[in-house]
């Protein structure tokens, strides 16, 4: 394409030359050059961008994009058993009509006014989560759990006034890396082991390393490595007992059957509502709540926006807001509540459509189905040869660690010989969890089927013989 | 120009909770198979009795099509950018997001994939999320790109973080802790440093619209860890100096952050690294053409120089002459921002994007958005009551931060006001002008998504207002009677005894009644 001639993009309707034209005679200059003079000529990169030669027409692109796409299989295409903080779950056709209007997926930051649609989403999304989570709280969505976990920790050192968090060695790997780097230089991070038959919390270590200092215990319930922690009331105990708060990280899919956080004693609880009808989308489909009680030393500390109901002008008619915005990082910058801006909106209201269509029937029945199908792949995989499976004794969630140590073999080449054969198998769990090398996590969800199962152990078997 | 007799769908609609009614159901969950559930039993039995939830969540019972119906409605009562002529978000860059990109970002191969996929199965994820890194390096003139922040915030979180590994990575890590930035940057920059423990100093701006160089000089110190800063600011003013700012700071030691969250004017005009940037980040969800999601998912693409790429969070892509790999062993890596490796969809639809428009059209965007721009500039100053402080008589890049202070002076009608009877014709005029230095402010950014001719109807309703404000202002105060709702009642919401953030707590503190 040569320079000379206008560059008219679908995208950019004023490249007309005779609009361009007209528009500069009403500003007064003789070419879009001039606007730039601000620019110094030492700063105007005079070269060229070396990018592709731009598809304008949308087949080509869609032609290109998809050709790529091609070289993807996607675990719609395979049996994919992979969780570890991303889950196959089943999306709703209403979840998917939703967040695809343009309405929503193209709005932004209106007021209460003309986006008064946005803001009853959110706020309904923040009461449907609430009755889910038995709490009187919930943010607009943050980024994932991984910041939903360290915002609240934060938020317990500032309750606290105290900068130190200790935190179950069992949390996920990304979301302790996260945690770590948010609260580099303002708070200490101090693990808990836990015990190596069970997964479930040390007590005995956790009382002993609890402190004056302590600001939180975060431990996750169901854990990163699937284990249900039965002891969250004694922990919880043991956390108050010394002025620190309890936080808990939670699968909010589990919440049909299992019980909320804050029923054994959390004060902040926070996870991932990527379960609650958004696709995995390559680890996109993230977004984190957090939850606490109607306190205001608690809702004060949150970063978040937090919509509220109100009245209007007119009776009977709805309005909404921000509640108590003075707190965020908007007005009041550095002296705001950590910082607050784009995160993961969209999501959370597909989430509130997914709770809306579930209602308390679905998320129990949901919940039931996730049991019954991990408690079978563990009666197959626990079956096989060699295998353990769960590797830790204790009651699990949709996920567990099968352990193929007795069988000589790495995680790395069983995956390998059951990617010959269409399957993904669990994650390894060797880089993040030293003393878990040669186990993988296994997740099972209402997505898979009794033959799935079958078929994973079939293979497993054939693999590990 | 006509304006158009707007009127915004009204549907009176409940709140979800006051739906449905007992027993109904939404969606049917598959039932366990038989055989499973002869072997397993109700798997409930297998959770230790305090972990069962004994109470189901309050949740309400409503059948599909009221569901469906009920966000529907929402969605009209919401005016997104494919509605509306949406300039009047500005510092947002509200443009066109190309129906095409979502469409390939909801094919299955993109948004069934999980993220701990074996990299031989996600071959092309990897190659768009490299290919991106490589045109953003083109655009930057920096050397390398993460896409983990999942937005501009959480991007600056990173730059501050990578500021301070690199200092404690030479041994100053306590020394240098402090933060400069400007007040006309966007809140984050001074926000997110706070949240790594700086101490943050700000530079105010001179009559001139720019930061006062002499604070500058002042501020520098061997305790400056580094700088974080916007240019243009949200004033759309390009300040020439800026690589001597970034010089200041440089011989101060410290490192220069560019937030580049919208670089919308200066596409192929002017790089971060020709002004004397270690960093700089773009918003893949303003510059880049992806939508904003009421909010996210977004991405803020990180980029580095060639030092501080092993401080980028991990994992990068990487290309190793055969296939895409994920690199985890960055020897000063700040560990994670974000889980996984970001917000893949909005990468793939940035992706899409520039690949549709190449080097010619990223200018041309460039170059659009400031024509557009700075007609509109010539267009607001003509309207009564309006103005434009700072920098008189010069060009603005790609948004201007306006004023109403003679419009409120001379007929009581405040910038909130406008914004409220915009709403009447089916516009945005925010709110969010953080700091409120420029008196009664408002923003427009045009973008180059728009027709003059739309800009044109935007400008005429402004015009419109300004005219009836003067005539008859308690019109414009009543405003807005076409919207949705009407002047919403501000009292419950900073009130500890009666904020609602939940309908639980409405119900609580309110009783069940109507408003």
């Amino acid at each position: 394409m040569s320079d000379d001639k206008p560059f008219i993009h679908p995208y950019i309707p004023n490249s007309v030359p005779e609009v361009k034209e007209r528009m500069l005679r009403e500003i007064g200059v003789g070419s879009i050059d001039e606007l730039y003079a601000d620019i110094p000529e030492r700063l105007r990169f005079r070269g060229r961008m070396d990018l592709p030669e731009p598809l304008t027409s949308e087949a080509a692109l869609k032609r290109h994009v998809e050709g790529l796409l091609r070289r993807n299989r996607a675990s719609s295409e395979v049996l994919s058993f992979l969780g570890g903080g991303c889950w196959p779950h089943y999306v709703p056709a209403v979840c998917d009509e939703i967040n695809r209007r343009s309405e929503f997926l193209t709005a932004y930051a209106g007021e209460p006014y003309e986006d008064h649609g946005r803001f009853q989403a959110l706020f309904e999304y923040e009461s449907l989560m609430a009755e889910l989570l038995d709490m009187d709280v919930v943010n607009v969505p943050t980024f994932d759990w991984c910041q939903a976990a360290s915002t609240s920790v934060r938020m317990a050192g500032r309750i606290t006034k105290r900068d130190e968090v200790l935190y179950a060695d069992t949390i996920g790997p990304d979301r302790l890396q996260v945690m770590r780097n948010y609260c580099r230089g303002v708070m200490k991070l101090v693990p808990v082991r836990h015990d190596p038959a069970t997964g479930l919390v040390d007590l005995a270590d956790l009382a002993a390393r609890i402190t004056g200092r302590t600001a939180a215990v975060y431990f996750e319930n169901p854990s990163y490595l699937g284990f249900l922690e039965t002891e969250g009331r004694r922990i919880a105990d043991l956390a108050h007992a010394r002025g620190a708060l309890c936080v808990v990280g939670v699968d909010p899919i589990s919440l049909g059957v299992i019980a909320p956080p804050g029923h054994y004693g959390a004060d902040i609880v926070c996870g991932d509502i990527q379960p609650l009808g958004v696709h995995m989308n390559y680890g996109g489909g993230q977004a984190g709540f957090i939850s606490t009680r109607d306190e205001e030393k608690y809702v004060m500390e949150y970063p978040s926006r937090l919509f509220g109901i109100a009245r209007t002008a007119v009776e009977g008619e709805w309005g909404f807001g921000d509640v108590a915005y003075d707190r965020t990082s908007f007005g009041v910058r550095e002296k705001g509540k950590e910082f607050v801006g784009t995160a993961a909106a969209l999501w959370g209201i597909t989430a509130g459509v997914y709770l809306a269509l579930m209602g308390p029937q679905g998320m129990a029945e949901v919940g039931q189905h996730i049991l019954q199908k991990s408690q079978y792949a563990m009666n197959k995989l626990g079956a096989l040869p060699r295998v353990r499976a769960p590797r830790f004794r204790a009651a699990h969630f949709k996920e567990f660690v099968v352990d193929y140590g007795g069988t000589g073999k790495t995680v790395a080449a069983v995956n390998e010989a059951l990617l010959a054969r269409g399957i993904f198998g669990g994650h390894d769990l060797g880089r993040d969890f030293p003393g878990l090398a040669g186990c993988a996590l296994y997740c099972f969800t209402e997505v898979h089927s009794k033959d799935d199962i079958d078929a994973l152990a079939a293979a497993l078997g054939e693999v590990l013989r | 120009m006509k304006l158009r007799q707007f009127h915004q769908a009204k549907w009176d609609e409940e709140v979800i909770f006051e739906l449905g009614t007992k027993g109904e159901r939404g969606i049917v969950v598959p039932p366990v198979e038989k055989a499973v559930a002869d072997e397993i039993g109700d798997g409930i039995s297998a959770v230790p009795e305090q972990l069962r939830r004994r109470t189901p969540p309050a949740l309400p019972e409503i059948s599909q099509m009221r569901v469906l119906k009920h966000y529907l409605r929402l969605s009209q009562h919401t005016l997104g950018a494919d509605l509306n002529v949406d300039i009047g978000q500005g510092t947002c860059t509200v443009k066109y997001n190309p129906k095409i990109n979502d469409a390939l970002a909801a094919s299955p191969k993109a948004a069934e994939l999980h993220p701990l996929q074996d990299e031989s199965t996600v071959q092309g994820a990897l190659e768009i999320v490299h290919r991106t890194d490589l045109f953003l390096r083109e655009i930057s003139g920096l050397d390398r790109f993460s896409f983990q922040p999942a937005s501009g915030s959480a991007a600056i979180l990173a730059m501050a973080s990578i500021i301070q590994a690199w200092h404690e990575s030479r041994g100053e890590g306590k020394s240098r802790d402090e933060i400069i930035t400007t007040i006309f940057s966007h809140p984050s920059d001074a926000a997110a440093a706070a949240v790594k423990g700086y101490k943050v100093v700000t530079i105010h701006q001179t009559e001139d619209g720019l930061p006062d160089m002499a604070a500058l000089r002042r501020a520098v110190s061997e305790r400056t860890a580094g700088l974080l800063i916007t240019n243009p600011e949200d004033t759309g003013i390009y300040n020439p100096r800026i690589d001597e700012i970034t010089r200041i700071v440089r011989e101060a030691g410290g490192l220069c952050g560019y937030d580049q969250a919208n670089a919308n004017g200066i596409l192929g005009v002017t790089r971060a690294r020709d002004a004397g940037f270690d960093m700089c980040f773009f918003n893949l969800h303003k510059t880049f053409g992806t939508p904003h999601g009421c909010g996210g998912p977004g991405c803020g693409a990180l980029g580095v120089v060639e030092k501080l790429a092993d401080f980028l969070p991990v994992p990068l892509v990487d290309f190793d002459g055969r296939k895409y790999v994920l690199r985890h062993d960055l020897k000063n890596s700040i560990g994670k921002v974000r889980s996984f490796t970001g917000v893949f969809p909005v990468i793939l639809k940035a992706y899409a994007w520039i690949m549709s428009l190449g080097e010619r059209g990223l200018r041309e965007v460039a170059n659009v958005a400031v024509l557009n721009n700075n007609y509109i500039l010539s267009q607001v100053r003509k309207i009564r009551g309006a103005g434009a402080p700072f920098a008189p008589g010069r060009h603005r890049i790609e948004q201007v931060r306006y004023s109403w202070e003679t419009l409120a002076k001379e007929t009581g009608v405040t910038s909130e006001d406008v914004t409220l009877r915009m709403a009447d014709f089916g516009f945005h005029l925010w709110s969010s002008h953080h700091p409120f230095i420029v008196p009664e402010p408002f923003t427009i950014e045009p973008t180059e998504s728009y027709s003059k001719d739309e800009i044109d109807e935007y400008l005429a309703a402004l015009k419109r207002i300004s005219d009836e404000a003067y005539e008859d202002p308690a019109k414009v105060k009543g405003a807005p009677y076409r919207s949705v709702v009407h002047r919403i009642d501000h009292a419950w919401f900073d009130d500890p005894a009666k904020w609602a953030i939940t309908w639980r707590a409405y119900l609580k503190k309110h009783g069940s009644a109507k408003p």
